[in-house]
């Protein structure tokens, strides 16, 4: 992001320091990652110590320090989800891309992570490729939700 | 439209609506809430368009898109009024023959129906079916009546009238007593009395105050608030302007978690309109008093639903929450005194006012009054949202609304109040579900999450589970819940391991207690609710871990393995080509086996299965 984006969010938050999260959560959207540089320059700008937007970005959980893949995978393990066996789901999907829940492949194309729940329990349990549900996963089927973005 | 000035033009503006409303016209209302989104809604909507526009209907149709309808187990979810006729898992592929048979001729499409599982006999009217009989839908019926992005909508229905009434005939003291008359406990999960709070930030002393809204809904299996807040938002602004006349106000916060962006743009268009139409900002419907809202935006932590965790992460600090010697309501947000009441309580508030604490109070229980929105989620049939009187039973609405468990298999639990509450056993399904009474069993109300658990769920790896997040999700600032539930964790994992001894139940009921004196928030103090109520009604499924070393629900990974039946098994292979470990072997047509060295029970090749031939031991 050049310098001049990252004013323009800031300023549409009127330079408010209480709005840093909002702000953060901006770039986050837009880069799917926070880099050093821009923290830094937020930083500068609402005038805040680097290490409170370190802190805050280590906090919640939707923020990334590391870039991310080119395609997010995100296994839903809300209660629901999980009772239904969105445990061997992520299992499955860690089996086949060779990382961890909240890793990166090496090449860079799939982030895996886990979300708490997303309110669609009806269809548990649930995977979100790239913002598109997938319902009523199972281990079995796991594979076929990368295979979409794989072709692409 | 141009500013409502006074509650006279409010009046005037609602009949005129009413007066347009549809003379003969058919309205298709599709459900557009999360759940219904994820079945394609969306696409539906599209094609409704299309096909209206190619029969030439646009004057006789209209397409309503509504927030959620509750029953999401039946998504996509299209009523047709005035006839009333409920579909059920609408696709694409249908919307041609709805409009042309029951639109143009009038005829019902049995297939969409919905069908009682029971009687086998097709329902056409929503009010008829079993899921939605035994519910009072008071806060949550609307949703289906509106469009949540067109203000008109909810002033047509009534919306509004509740503020007009508060302003303009009502001191702040006596809307503050009817809510105390009314009964009406906080939503969020502990239950407090919302009048208390009210009176106690109004006597607050300092000029500037705040009200909040928490919509940081982040229990697992619970979202309630975010269909409210996607489906009916202006009931909930409308709460907090009430809210705010009686406390004496003039800014409110709206707390939202990211994971919910159609509820954020939902509450984002109806701020913005509520200001064009003069009913959020200054001088409100002519009287002296101002009121306007922002929306916080969270970024995914648990914690953050706790009040002063909230309030700091409005702030934009961490959401680390702080001991409350002294309360929010005296020193919250930017140490200002602060009223904070969740999506629900909000949403009651004008509901109260207009009818009045008497009407009120007859619905519920002697301690909880009004309704509950549950969400009936994991092993249920019919999963959704519901909302029934205070002091129905557990029974009830497992088994008359959600229609029991799926595919014949036996209920063993039902989890209310998320990771602060506990887990109820069969015997407990006779009781009546308010406030107190869950507060009695070991477990809570919460926000109202339900989940249900069959024989296949083990009670162990669900206290493991709550663990494992509660651990993922304490701040960790205070000792007793970070090392806590480290500790628990550790002790619990080993019993699924089959790693465990008969004292660790002790030392579990320890920990706990020293947690729930210690800890500082109500994260922590709550943190062993799941695990001591499974140990209190499911101590024979910890013994089975830790003397057989068994795992009756054949979840524990280290204590199950997979076999194949002989008997069932035809030697199709899917399994075997499935086996990422090619642990699967067997001749074409004749019975397979599976190598215990090399499974690593991933359980896809019971997925596989046609015939039932794998079995877990």
């Amino acid at each position: 992001m050049k310098k001049a984006e990252v004013d323009k969010i800031i300023n549409s938050y009127g330079a408010d320091r209480s709005q840093v999260i909002a702000i953060m959560n901006e770039v986050q959207d837009e880069e799917r990652y926070l880099p050093e540089e821009t923290l830094k320059h937020i930083a500068q700008r609402l005038k805040l110590p680097l290490a409170q937007l370190y802190s805050i970005s280590t906090f919640y959980r939707v923020f990334s320090l590391v870039p991310k893949g080119k395609h997010q995978c995100t296994v839903c393990m809300g209660t629901a989800c999980h009772v239904r066996g969105a445990e061997r789901v992520l299992s499955e999907l860690e089996r086949v891309l060779k990382v961890k829940a909240g890793e990166t492949t090496k090449d860079k194309q799939f982030s895996l992570d886990t979300v708490n729940c997303v309110g669609a329990c009806a269809l548990g349990p649930i995977v979100i490729m790239d913002g598109e549900y997938h319902g009523q996963v199972t281990a079995a089927k796991a594979r076929n939700v990368l295979k979409k973005p794989e072709a692409k | 439209m141009k500013r409502i000035k006074n509650s006279r033009e409010l009046e005037k503006f609602r009949k005129a609506l009413l007066k347009q409303e549809s003379g003969g016209k058919t309205t298709v209302a599709i459900c557009t809430g999360t759940g219904c989104q994820a079945y394609g809604c969306q696409e539906v909507v599209w094609v409704f368009g299309d096909v209206v526009r190619k029969h030439k209907l646009g004057k006789k149709v209209e397409i309503l898109t509504t927030g959620c309808h509750g029953f999401c187990e039946k998504g996509v979810i299209v009523v047709l009024h005035p006839q009333e006729i409920f579909y059920q898992r609408v696709q694409v592929k249908d919307v041609e023959e709805i409009v042309s048979a029951t639109i143009l001729r009038g005829e019902v499409i049995e297939r969409l129906l919905y069908q009682d599982p029971k009687t086998g006999k097709r329902i056409r009217k929503k009010k008829d079916i079993p899921f939605y009989q035994k519910q009072n839908r008071l806060i949550f019926g609307n949703n289906g009546l509106i469009n949540p992005t067109r203000i008109e909508d909810y002033i047509r229905i009534g919306g509004y009238s509740a503020l007009a009434k508060a302003l303009n005939g009502m001191e702040p003291e006596e809307v503050i007593n009817e809510i105390k008359r009314s009964g009406l406990r906080g939503r969020g999960g502990g239950g407090f009395p919302a009048w208390k709070k009210w009176e106690t930030c109004r006597k607050a002393h300092g000029d500037i105050k705040y009200v909040i809204c928490n919509a940081d809904e982040g229990d697992p299996g619970a979202y309630m608030d975010r269909s409210l807040l996607e489906g009916n938002p202006h009931s909930i602004l409308e709460g907090m302007l009430i809210g705010a006349y009686a406390i004496g106000v003039s800014e409110g916060y709206i707390y939202v978690r990211r994971e919910y962006p159609l509820a954020i743009q939902n509450v984002e268009a109806a701020i913005a309109q509520a200001k064009k139409f003069g009913l959020l900002g200054r001088n409100i419907l002519g009287t002296d008093f101002s009121f306007d809202i922002k929306i916080s935006i969270g970024g995914g932590a648990f914690v953050c639903g706790e009040s002063t965790a909230l309030m700091s992460s409005i702030e934009g600090k961490r959401g680390e929450p702080r001991a409350k010697y002294i309360h929010t309501v005296e020193k919250g947000l930017w140490n200002r005194p602060s009223n904070l009441n969740n999506v629900e309580t909000w949403a009651n508030v004008p509901l109260i006012i207009n009818k009045g604490a008497k009407w009120y109070s007859r619905i519920g229980t002697e301690g909880s009054k009004g309704t509950k929105i549950f969400s009936l989620v994991g092993k249920i049939q019919n999963t959704g949202l519901v909302e029934v009187p205070m002091g129905i039973t557990l029974r009830e609405i497992i088994f008359d609304i959600g229609g029991g468990i799926p595919d014949g298999k036996k209920f063993k639990a039902v989890q209310t109040g998320g990771p602060s509450g506990g887990c109820l056993p069969e015997s407990l399904l006779d009781l009546q579900v308010d406030f107190d009474q869950l507060n009695e069993v070991g477990s809570m109300m919460g926000s109202g999450g339900m989940i249900v658990m069959d024989e296949t769920t083990c009670m162990v790896d669900i206290a493991k589970y709550f663990l494992n997040f509660l651990l993922d999700e304490s701040c960790g600032m205070c000792f007793p819940c970070r090392e806590g539930l480290d500790q628990l964790l550790t002790i619990v994992t080993a019993i699924t391991e089959g790693k465990g001894k008969l004292e660790d139940l002790q030392l579990l009921q320890e920990i706990g207690e020293m947690m729930r004196d210690a800890s500082l928030c109500a994260l922590g103090r709550t943190a062993p609710n799941p695990l001591i109520s499974t140990m209190r009604y499911f101590q024979d499924e910890y013994e089975a871990h830790i003397l057989k070393k068994k795992c009756p629900a054949g979840v524990c990974k280290a204590l199950i393995q997979y076999q194949i039946r002989k008997t069932k098994c035809t030697g199709c292979a899917a399994c075997a080509k499935l086996c990422p470990e090619k642990a699967i072997s067997g001749k074409k047509d004749q019975p397979h086996e599976i190598d215990p060295a090399k499974c690593i029970k991933c359980g896809i090749c019971k997925d596989t299965c046609q015939y039932g031939a794998i079995q877990v031991i």
